[in-house]
Protein backbone atom coordinates (compact mmCIF):
# COMPACT_ATOMS: atom_id res chain seq x y z
CA UNK A 1 0.00 0.00 0.00
CA UNK A 2 1.08 3.63 -0.34
CA UNK A 3 2.41 5.22 2.82
CA UNK A 4 -0.01 5.85 5.66
CA UNK A 5 -1.19 9.44 5.30
CA UNK A 6 -0.94 11.72 8.30
CA UNK A 7 -3.45 14.50 7.78
CA UNK A 8 -3.97 17.74 9.70
CA UNK A 9 -7.66 18.54 10.05
CA UNK A 10 -8.41 22.22 10.53
CA UNK A 11 -11.99 23.06 11.45
CA UNK A 12 -12.81 26.62 10.44
CA UNK A 13 -15.21 29.25 11.58
CA UNK A 14 -13.94 31.92 9.23
CA UNK A 15 -11.57 33.57 9.57
CA UNK A 16 -10.39 31.40 12.46
CA UNK A 17 -9.12 27.92 13.10
CA UNK A 18 -11.28 26.54 15.90
CA UNK A 19 -11.54 23.34 17.88
CA UNK A 20 -14.43 21.82 19.78
CA UNK A 21 -15.38 18.68 21.64
CA UNK A 22 -17.89 16.35 19.96
CA UNK A 23 -17.93 19.07 17.25
CA UNK A 24 -19.43 21.51 19.79
CA UNK A 25 -18.13 24.10 22.28
CA UNK A 26 -15.84 25.80 19.80
CA UNK A 27 -12.64 27.49 20.84
CA UNK A 28 -10.70 29.93 18.71
CA UNK A 29 -7.14 28.79 18.00
CA UNK A 30 -5.62 31.05 15.37
CA UNK A 31 -4.97 31.83 11.70
CA UNK A 32 -5.70 28.67 9.67
CA UNK A 33 -3.21 29.30 6.86
CA UNK A 34 -0.43 29.90 9.37
CA UNK A 35 -1.17 26.60 11.09
CA UNK A 36 -1.36 24.81 7.72
CA UNK A 37 2.01 26.27 6.74
CA UNK A 38 3.55 25.18 10.02
CA UNK A 39 2.25 21.61 9.54
CA UNK A 40 3.45 21.53 5.93
CA UNK A 41 6.93 22.57 7.00
CA UNK A 42 6.89 19.91 9.72
CA UNK A 43 6.07 17.26 7.10
CA UNK A 44 2.31 16.68 7.26
CA UNK A 45 1.05 14.68 4.25
CA UNK A 46 -2.26 16.47 3.61
CA UNK A 47 -4.50 19.23 4.92
CA UNK A 48 -8.27 19.09 5.44
CA UNK A 49 -10.20 22.33 5.90
CA UNK A 50 -13.76 21.99 7.21
CA UNK A 51 -15.96 25.05 7.36
CA UNK A 52 -18.08 23.87 10.23
CA UNK A 53 -20.61 26.70 10.15
CA UNK A 54 -21.05 26.72 6.37
CA UNK A 55 -24.19 24.60 6.29
CA UNK A 56 -25.73 26.76 8.98
CA UNK A 57 -24.97 30.00 7.12
CA UNK A 58 -25.72 28.43 3.71
CA UNK A 59 -22.31 29.32 2.37
CA UNK A 60 -18.73 28.33 2.61
CA UNK A 61 -16.04 30.81 3.57
CA UNK A 62 -12.91 28.87 2.73
CA UNK A 63 -11.95 30.68 -0.48
CA UNK A 64 -9.60 33.26 1.00
CA UNK A 65 -8.08 30.77 3.40
CA UNK A 66 -7.42 28.32 0.54
CA UNK A 67 -5.85 31.02 -1.63
CA UNK A 68 -3.65 32.14 1.22
CA UNK A 69 -2.65 28.56 2.06
CA UNK A 70 -1.76 27.47 -1.46
CA UNK A 71 0.70 30.35 -1.75
CA UNK A 72 3.21 28.27 0.17
CA UNK A 73 1.76 24.83 0.92
CA UNK A 74 2.48 22.19 -1.73
CA UNK A 75 0.56 19.13 -0.57
CA UNK A 76 -3.02 17.95 -1.23
CA UNK A 77 -5.77 20.04 0.33
CA UNK A 78 -9.36 18.96 0.90
CA UNK A 79 -12.09 21.55 1.49
CA UNK A 80 -15.44 20.70 3.04
CA UNK A 81 -18.46 22.27 4.63
CA UNK A 82 -21.47 23.59 2.76
CA UNK A 83 -20.43 22.20 -0.63
CA UNK A 84 -23.79 21.71 -2.33
CA UNK A 85 -23.46 22.43 -6.05
CA UNK A 86 -21.04 21.70 -8.87
CA UNK A 87 -20.30 25.41 -8.89
CA UNK A 88 -19.25 25.21 -5.21
CA UNK A 89 -16.87 22.39 -6.11
CA UNK A 90 -15.42 24.41 -8.97
CA UNK A 91 -14.96 27.45 -6.72
CA UNK A 92 -13.08 25.37 -4.15
CA UNK A 93 -10.83 23.90 -6.86
CA UNK A 94 -10.13 27.33 -8.34
CA UNK A 95 -9.10 28.56 -4.90
CA UNK A 96 -6.60 25.73 -4.69
CA UNK A 97 -8.44 22.73 -3.23
CA UNK A 98 -7.67 19.34 -4.76
CA UNK A 99 -10.64 17.53 -3.26
CA UNK A 100 -13.95 18.46 -1.70
CA UNK A 101 -15.59 16.73 1.24
CA UNK A 102 -19.37 16.39 0.95
CA UNK A 103 -21.83 15.43 3.67
CA UNK A 104 -25.21 17.20 3.84
CA UNK A 105 -25.66 17.71 0.10
CA UNK A 106 -24.92 14.01 -0.54
CA UNK A 107 -27.34 12.88 2.15
CA UNK A 108 -30.09 15.07 0.66
CA UNK A 109 -29.37 13.94 -2.88
CA UNK A 110 -26.95 11.00 -3.28
CA UNK A 111 -26.78 11.61 -7.05
CA UNK A 112 -24.67 14.66 -6.23
CA UNK A 113 -21.77 12.30 -5.51
CA UNK A 114 -22.09 10.83 -8.98
CA UNK A 115 -22.26 14.28 -10.56
CA UNK A 116 -19.11 15.47 -8.77
CA UNK A 117 -17.24 12.26 -9.60
CA UNK A 118 -18.25 12.41 -13.27
CA UNK A 119 -17.36 16.06 -13.70
CA UNK A 120 -14.22 16.30 -11.57
CA UNK A 121 -13.18 12.67 -11.09
CA UNK A 122 -13.59 10.32 -8.13
CA UNK A 123 -10.19 11.39 -6.81
CA UNK A 124 -11.69 14.77 -5.95
CA UNK A 125 -14.87 13.48 -4.29
CA UNK A 126 -14.51 12.75 -0.57
CA UNK A 127 -17.59 11.57 1.30
CA UNK A 128 -17.64 13.11 4.75
CA UNK A 129 -19.52 11.07 7.35
CA UNK A 130 -20.29 12.11 10.92
CA UNK A 131 -20.92 8.85 12.74
CA UNK A 132 -22.53 8.24 16.13
CA UNK A 133 -22.89 4.82 17.66
CA UNK A 134 -26.55 3.79 17.72
CA UNK A 135 -26.26 0.23 18.99
CA UNK A 136 -23.90 -2.74 19.15
CA UNK A 137 -21.74 -2.48 16.02
CA UNK A 138 -24.16 0.02 14.51
CA UNK A 139 -23.58 3.64 13.70
CA UNK A 140 -25.87 6.31 12.32
CA UNK A 141 -24.75 9.08 9.94
CA UNK A 142 -25.40 12.67 11.06
CA UNK A 143 -25.13 16.08 9.46
CA UNK A 144 -24.66 19.61 10.81
CA UNK A 145 -21.79 18.71 13.14
CA UNK A 146 -23.49 15.71 14.64
CA UNK A 147 -26.77 17.46 15.34
CA UNK A 148 -29.12 16.22 12.63
CA UNK A 149 -30.17 12.58 12.26
CA UNK A 150 -30.20 11.11 8.77
CA UNK A 151 -31.54 7.66 9.61
CA UNK A 152 -28.74 6.25 7.45
CA UNK A 153 -26.67 3.31 8.62
CA UNK A 154 -23.03 4.42 8.25
CA UNK A 155 -21.69 1.22 6.67
CA UNK A 156 -24.55 0.99 4.16
CA UNK A 157 -24.31 4.68 3.35
CA UNK A 158 -20.59 4.56 2.67
CA UNK A 159 -21.02 1.45 0.52
CA UNK A 160 -23.66 3.22 -1.54
CA UNK A 161 -21.60 6.39 -1.87
CA UNK A 162 -18.56 4.40 -3.01
CA UNK A 163 -20.75 2.83 -5.67
CA UNK A 164 -21.80 6.29 -6.82
CA UNK A 165 -18.18 7.34 -7.27
CA UNK A 166 -16.90 8.73 -3.96
CA UNK A 167 -13.11 8.35 -4.03
CA UNK A 168 -12.41 8.46 -0.29
CA UNK A 169 -14.31 8.61 2.95
CA UNK A 170 -13.54 10.99 5.80
CA UNK A 171 -15.03 9.12 8.73
CA UNK A 172 -15.49 11.25 11.84
CA UNK A 173 -16.58 9.66 15.07
CA UNK A 174 -18.69 12.31 16.77
CA UNK A 175 -18.53 10.24 19.96
CA UNK A 176 -14.73 10.45 20.06
CA UNK A 177 -14.16 13.85 18.42
CA UNK A 178 -12.14 16.17 20.63
CA UNK A 179 -12.01 13.67 23.51
CA UNK A 180 -8.39 12.45 23.03
CA UNK A 181 -9.64 9.01 24.09
CA UNK A 182 -8.64 7.28 20.86
CA UNK A 183 -10.34 6.63 17.53
CA UNK A 184 -13.44 4.47 17.18
CA UNK A 185 -11.65 1.33 15.98
CA UNK A 186 -14.77 -0.82 15.48
CA UNK A 187 -16.45 1.88 13.36
CA UNK A 188 -13.40 2.44 11.17
CA UNK A 189 -12.84 -1.26 10.70
CA UNK A 190 -16.48 -1.90 9.79
CA UNK A 191 -16.30 0.78 7.09
CA UNK A 192 -12.82 -0.18 5.81
CA UNK A 193 -13.95 -3.78 5.40
CA UNK A 194 -17.12 -2.75 3.54
CA UNK A 195 -15.53 -0.61 0.81
CA UNK A 196 -12.39 -0.60 -1.29
CA UNK A 197 -11.91 3.20 -1.26
CA UNK A 198 -9.45 4.70 1.23
CA UNK A 199 -10.77 5.50 4.71
CA UNK A 200 -9.56 8.51 6.68
CA UNK A 201 -10.16 7.99 10.40
CA UNK A 202 -10.99 11.18 12.28
CA UNK A 203 -11.82 12.01 15.86
CA UNK A 204 -10.17 11.08 19.12
CA UNK A 205 -6.43 10.94 18.65
CA UNK A 206 -4.68 11.61 21.93
CA UNK A 207 -1.53 9.53 21.70
CA UNK A 208 0.79 7.66 19.35
CA UNK A 209 -0.75 4.38 20.50
CA UNK A 210 -4.10 5.54 19.19
CA UNK A 211 -2.56 6.07 15.77
CA UNK A 212 -0.97 2.64 15.68
CA UNK A 213 -4.20 1.00 16.85
CA UNK A 214 -6.44 2.67 14.26
CA UNK A 215 -4.17 1.55 11.41
CA UNK A 216 -3.43 -1.97 12.65
CA UNK A 217 -6.84 -2.87 14.02
CA UNK A 218 -9.08 -0.28 12.36
CA UNK A 219 -7.48 -0.66 8.91
CA UNK A 220 -7.45 3.10 8.34
CA UNK A 221 -5.57 4.28 5.25
CA UNK A 222 -5.11 7.76 6.62
CA UNK A 223 -5.45 9.49 9.95
CA UNK A 224 -6.82 12.96 10.56
CA UNK A 225 -5.38 14.79 13.56
CA UNK A 226 -6.57 18.05 15.04
CA UNK A 227 -6.39 18.61 18.78
CA UNK A 228 -3.08 16.75 19.16
CA UNK A 229 -1.45 19.09 16.62
CA UNK A 230 -3.26 22.37 17.31
CA UNK A 231 -2.44 22.29 21.02
CA UNK A 232 1.04 21.00 20.23
CA UNK A 233 0.55 17.99 22.46
CA UNK A 234 2.97 15.94 20.34
CA UNK A 235 5.42 17.14 17.69
CA UNK A 236 4.64 15.70 14.26
CA UNK A 237 8.17 14.30 13.99
CA UNK A 238 7.56 12.27 17.13
CA UNK A 239 4.25 10.94 15.80
CA UNK A 240 5.97 9.92 12.57
CA UNK A 241 8.82 8.23 14.44
CA UNK A 242 6.42 6.31 16.65
CA UNK A 243 4.50 5.10 13.60
CA UNK A 244 7.68 4.09 11.78
CA UNK A 245 8.95 2.35 14.92
CA UNK A 246 5.75 0.30 15.00
CA UNK A 247 6.36 -0.80 11.43
CA UNK A 248 3.73 1.45 9.83
CA UNK A 249 4.79 2.74 6.41
CA UNK A 250 5.12 6.49 6.76
CA UNK A 251 6.61 8.87 4.22
CA UNK A 252 10.33 9.40 4.54
CA UNK A 253 11.17 13.09 4.64
CA UNK B 1 17.23 32.48 -20.29
CA UNK B 2 13.53 33.27 -20.29
CA UNK B 3 11.89 32.58 -16.98
CA UNK B 4 8.41 32.40 -18.44
CA UNK B 5 6.58 29.09 -18.33
CA UNK B 6 3.35 28.48 -20.22
CA UNK B 7 0.79 26.23 -18.55
CA UNK B 8 -1.81 24.89 -20.98
CA UNK B 9 -5.24 25.95 -19.74
CA UNK B 10 -7.90 23.81 -21.40
CA UNK B 11 -10.45 23.83 -18.61
CA UNK B 12 -9.28 20.91 -16.48
CA UNK B 13 -7.60 20.61 -13.12
CA UNK B 14 -6.31 22.75 -10.32
CA UNK B 15 -3.95 25.00 -12.28
CA UNK B 16 -3.43 27.35 -9.38
CA UNK B 17 -1.19 24.89 -7.56
CA UNK B 18 0.93 24.25 -10.65
CA UNK B 19 1.27 28.00 -11.22
CA UNK B 20 2.20 28.58 -7.56
CA UNK B 21 4.87 25.87 -7.72
CA UNK B 22 6.35 27.49 -10.84
CA UNK B 23 6.51 30.92 -9.23
CA UNK B 24 7.92 29.41 -6.05
CA UNK B 25 10.81 28.22 -8.25
CA UNK B 26 11.42 31.77 -9.44
CA UNK B 27 9.75 31.60 -12.87
CA UNK B 28 6.70 33.37 -14.17
CA UNK B 29 3.71 31.10 -14.84
CA UNK B 30 1.44 32.05 -17.74
CA UNK B 31 -1.88 30.21 -17.97
CA UNK B 32 -2.90 30.21 -21.59
CA UNK B 33 -5.49 28.79 -23.93
CA UNK B 34 -4.18 30.72 -26.95
CA UNK B 35 -2.49 28.65 -29.65
CA UNK B 36 0.05 31.38 -30.49
CA UNK B 37 1.08 31.81 -26.87
CA UNK B 38 1.47 28.06 -26.41
CA UNK B 39 3.43 27.64 -29.63
CA UNK B 40 5.80 30.37 -28.49
CA UNK B 41 6.45 28.75 -25.11
CA UNK B 42 10.02 28.09 -24.16
CA UNK B 43 8.98 25.79 -21.33
CA UNK B 44 5.54 24.19 -21.51
CA UNK B 45 3.54 22.39 -18.82
CA UNK B 46 0.61 20.18 -19.81
CA UNK B 47 -1.59 19.40 -16.80
CA UNK B 48 -4.47 16.95 -16.84
CA UNK B 49 -7.08 15.60 -14.45
CA UNK B 50 -9.98 13.26 -15.09
CA UNK B 51 -10.43 10.65 -17.79
CA UNK B 52 -7.94 10.17 -20.62
CA UNK B 53 -10.48 10.53 -23.42
CA UNK B 54 -12.12 13.64 -22.02
CA UNK B 55 -8.72 15.33 -21.52
CA UNK B 56 -7.62 14.65 -25.11
CA UNK B 57 -11.09 15.77 -26.24
CA UNK B 58 -10.88 19.00 -24.24
CA UNK B 59 -7.41 19.77 -25.60
CA UNK B 60 -8.74 19.24 -29.13
CA UNK B 61 -11.97 21.20 -28.64
CA UNK B 62 -9.95 24.13 -27.30
CA UNK B 63 -7.97 23.95 -30.54
CA UNK B 64 -4.72 23.39 -28.65
CA UNK B 65 -3.70 19.87 -29.58
CA UNK B 66 -1.69 20.89 -32.64
CA UNK B 67 -0.01 23.70 -30.71
CA UNK B 68 1.16 21.34 -27.97
CA UNK B 69 2.46 18.90 -30.57
CA UNK B 70 4.42 21.70 -32.26
CA UNK B 71 6.20 22.57 -29.02
CA UNK B 72 6.98 18.93 -28.28
CA UNK B 73 8.29 18.32 -31.80
CA UNK B 74 10.49 21.43 -31.63
CA UNK B 75 12.45 19.72 -28.85
CA UNK B 76 11.74 22.42 -26.27
CA UNK B 77 11.21 21.25 -22.65
CA UNK B 78 7.67 19.98 -22.03
CA UNK B 79 6.34 18.48 -18.80
CA UNK B 80 3.07 16.52 -18.71
CA UNK B 81 1.48 16.00 -15.31
CA UNK B 82 -0.84 13.09 -14.38
CA UNK B 83 -3.28 12.70 -17.31
CA UNK B 84 -1.15 15.33 -19.08
CA UNK B 85 1.60 12.70 -18.92
CA UNK B 86 -0.66 9.82 -19.94
CA UNK B 87 -1.82 11.73 -23.04
CA UNK B 88 1.75 11.64 -24.41
CA UNK B 89 1.37 7.93 -25.15
CA UNK B 90 -0.33 6.32 -28.19
CA UNK B 91 -3.53 4.97 -26.68
CA UNK B 92 -5.51 5.24 -23.44
CA UNK B 93 -7.77 2.38 -22.34
CA UNK B 94 -9.93 4.35 -19.86
CA UNK B 95 -13.64 4.13 -20.82
CA UNK B 96 -12.83 2.54 -24.20
CA UNK B 97 -9.82 3.13 -26.41
CA UNK B 98 -8.80 6.70 -27.12
CA UNK B 99 -5.94 7.97 -29.26
CA UNK B 100 -3.30 9.98 -27.40
CA UNK B 101 -0.67 12.43 -28.63
CA UNK B 102 1.57 9.51 -29.59
CA UNK B 103 4.89 11.12 -28.69
CA UNK B 104 6.01 8.21 -26.48
CA UNK B 105 5.30 4.69 -27.77
CA UNK B 106 2.99 2.71 -25.52
CA UNK B 107 -0.42 2.50 -23.91
CA UNK B 108 -2.17 3.71 -20.78
CA UNK B 109 -3.67 0.77 -18.92
CA UNK B 110 -5.63 0.22 -15.71
CA UNK B 111 -3.47 -0.10 -12.60
CA UNK B 112 -3.48 -3.87 -11.82
CA UNK B 113 -6.45 -4.65 -9.55
CA UNK B 114 -4.36 -6.88 -7.30
CA UNK B 115 -0.96 -6.73 -5.67
CA UNK B 116 1.82 -9.17 -6.56
CA UNK B 117 0.35 -11.58 -3.99
CA UNK B 118 -2.93 -11.74 -5.94
CA UNK B 119 -4.86 -9.92 -3.22
CA UNK B 120 -7.13 -7.07 -4.35
CA UNK B 121 -5.82 -3.65 -3.39
CA UNK B 122 -7.29 -0.18 -3.38
CA UNK B 123 -7.96 1.57 -6.67
CA UNK B 124 -7.30 4.44 -7.24
CA UNK B 125 -3.73 4.33 -6.05
CA UNK B 126 -3.86 7.36 -3.73
CA UNK B 127 -1.09 8.65 -1.54
CA UNK B 128 2.64 9.03 -1.14
CA UNK B 129 4.80 6.42 -2.84
CA UNK B 130 8.56 6.18 -3.16
CA UNK B 131 10.04 6.71 -6.62
CA UNK B 132 13.26 5.21 -7.95
CA UNK B 133 15.20 5.30 -11.23
CA UNK B 134 14.33 2.81 -13.96
CA UNK B 135 16.24 2.62 -17.24
CA UNK B 136 18.84 5.26 -16.63
CA UNK B 137 20.41 7.33 -13.89
CA UNK B 138 18.78 10.64 -12.96
CA UNK B 139 21.75 12.95 -13.57
CA UNK B 140 20.91 15.73 -16.05
CA UNK B 141 17.19 14.96 -15.91
CA UNK B 142 14.32 16.56 -13.99
CA UNK B 143 15.20 14.12 -11.17
CA UNK B 144 18.74 15.47 -10.80
CA UNK B 145 19.60 15.63 -7.09
CA UNK B 146 16.50 13.72 -5.95
CA UNK B 147 17.32 10.84 -3.62
CA UNK B 148 15.91 7.53 -4.90
CA UNK B 149 13.22 6.48 -2.42
CA UNK B 150 11.89 10.03 -2.10
CA UNK B 151 8.10 10.07 -1.96
CA UNK B 152 5.67 11.81 -4.27
CA UNK B 153 1.89 12.20 -4.18
CA UNK B 154 -0.02 9.93 -6.57
CA UNK B 155 -3.70 9.72 -7.35
CA UNK B 156 -4.61 7.63 -10.40
CA UNK B 157 -6.41 4.50 -11.60
CA UNK B 158 -4.58 4.19 -14.92
CA UNK B 159 -0.87 4.20 -15.64
CA UNK B 160 1.47 4.51 -18.61
CA UNK B 161 3.04 1.36 -20.03
CA UNK B 162 5.74 2.60 -22.43
CA UNK B 163 6.84 0.15 -25.12
CA UNK B 164 10.53 0.97 -24.88
CA UNK B 165 12.29 0.57 -21.54
CA UNK B 166 14.41 3.68 -22.12
CA UNK B 167 11.27 5.86 -22.02
CA UNK B 168 10.57 4.96 -18.38
CA UNK B 169 12.73 7.16 -16.20
CA UNK B 170 11.14 6.55 -12.78
CA UNK B 171 8.94 3.87 -11.26
CA UNK B 172 7.12 3.29 -8.00
CA UNK B 173 5.92 0.14 -6.32
CA UNK B 174 2.28 -0.54 -5.50
CA UNK B 175 1.94 -3.75 -3.47
CA UNK B 176 4.64 -5.43 -5.51
CA UNK B 177 3.41 -4.08 -8.86
CA UNK B 178 5.86 -1.79 -10.61
CA UNK B 179 4.11 1.32 -11.86
CA UNK B 180 5.54 3.84 -14.31
CA UNK B 181 6.02 7.09 -12.37
CA UNK B 182 7.74 9.17 -15.07
CA UNK B 183 8.50 9.03 -18.78
CA UNK B 184 11.10 10.77 -20.87
CA UNK B 185 12.28 11.26 -24.44
CA UNK B 186 14.76 14.05 -25.02
CA UNK B 187 13.40 17.12 -23.26
CA UNK B 188 9.89 15.71 -23.16
CA UNK B 189 8.95 14.56 -19.66
CA UNK B 190 5.80 13.23 -18.07
CA UNK B 191 5.14 12.48 -14.40
CA UNK B 192 2.25 10.37 -13.14
CA UNK B 193 2.40 11.91 -9.66
CA UNK B 194 1.61 15.54 -8.81
CA UNK B 195 4.88 17.43 -8.29
CA UNK B 196 2.86 20.51 -7.28
CA UNK B 197 1.51 18.46 -4.38
CA UNK B 198 4.66 16.56 -3.47
CA UNK B 199 6.27 19.05 -1.10
CA UNK B 200 9.97 20.00 -1.46
CA UNK B 201 10.70 16.97 -3.69
CA UNK B 202 8.10 18.12 -6.21
CA UNK B 203 9.39 21.70 -6.12
CA UNK B 204 12.89 20.42 -6.85
CA UNK B 205 11.53 18.60 -9.93
CA UNK B 206 9.90 21.83 -11.16
CA UNK B 207 13.15 23.69 -10.50
CA UNK B 208 15.14 21.16 -12.55
CA UNK B 209 12.61 21.32 -15.38
CA UNK B 210 12.76 25.11 -15.47
CA UNK B 211 16.55 24.97 -15.70
CA UNK B 212 16.45 22.80 -18.85
CA UNK B 213 18.00 24.60 -21.79
CA UNK B 214 15.61 25.50 -24.59
CA UNK B 215 18.09 25.16 -27.48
Amino acid sequence: MPDLRLIARLDIKAPNLIKGVHLEGLRKIGNPAEYARRYYEAGIDEIIYMDIVATLYQRNNLGDILRDTTESVFIPITAGGGVRTLRDVETMMRCGADKVAINTAAVKRPQFIEEVATRFGSQCCVLSVEAKQSGASRWEAYTDNGREHTGLDVVEWVRRAAGLGAGEVLLTSVDREGTRKGFDVALTRAVAEAVSIPVIASGGMGSGEHLIEIVRDGHADAVAMADVLHYDRMPLAEIRELAAGAGLPVRSL
Amino acid sequence: MSREVVIVDYGVGNLRSVARAVSHCGAEPVLSSEPARIEGARHLILPGVGAFGSCVGALRSHGLLESVLKVIDSGRPVLGICVGMQMLLDVGEEFGEHAGLARIAGRVRAVPATGADGMPHKIPHVGWSAIRPAAMPWADTIFEGITPGSTCYFVHSFAAVPERPENTIAVCDYDGRTICAAINRGRLYGVQFHPEKSGPVGLRIFGNFLKMPVD
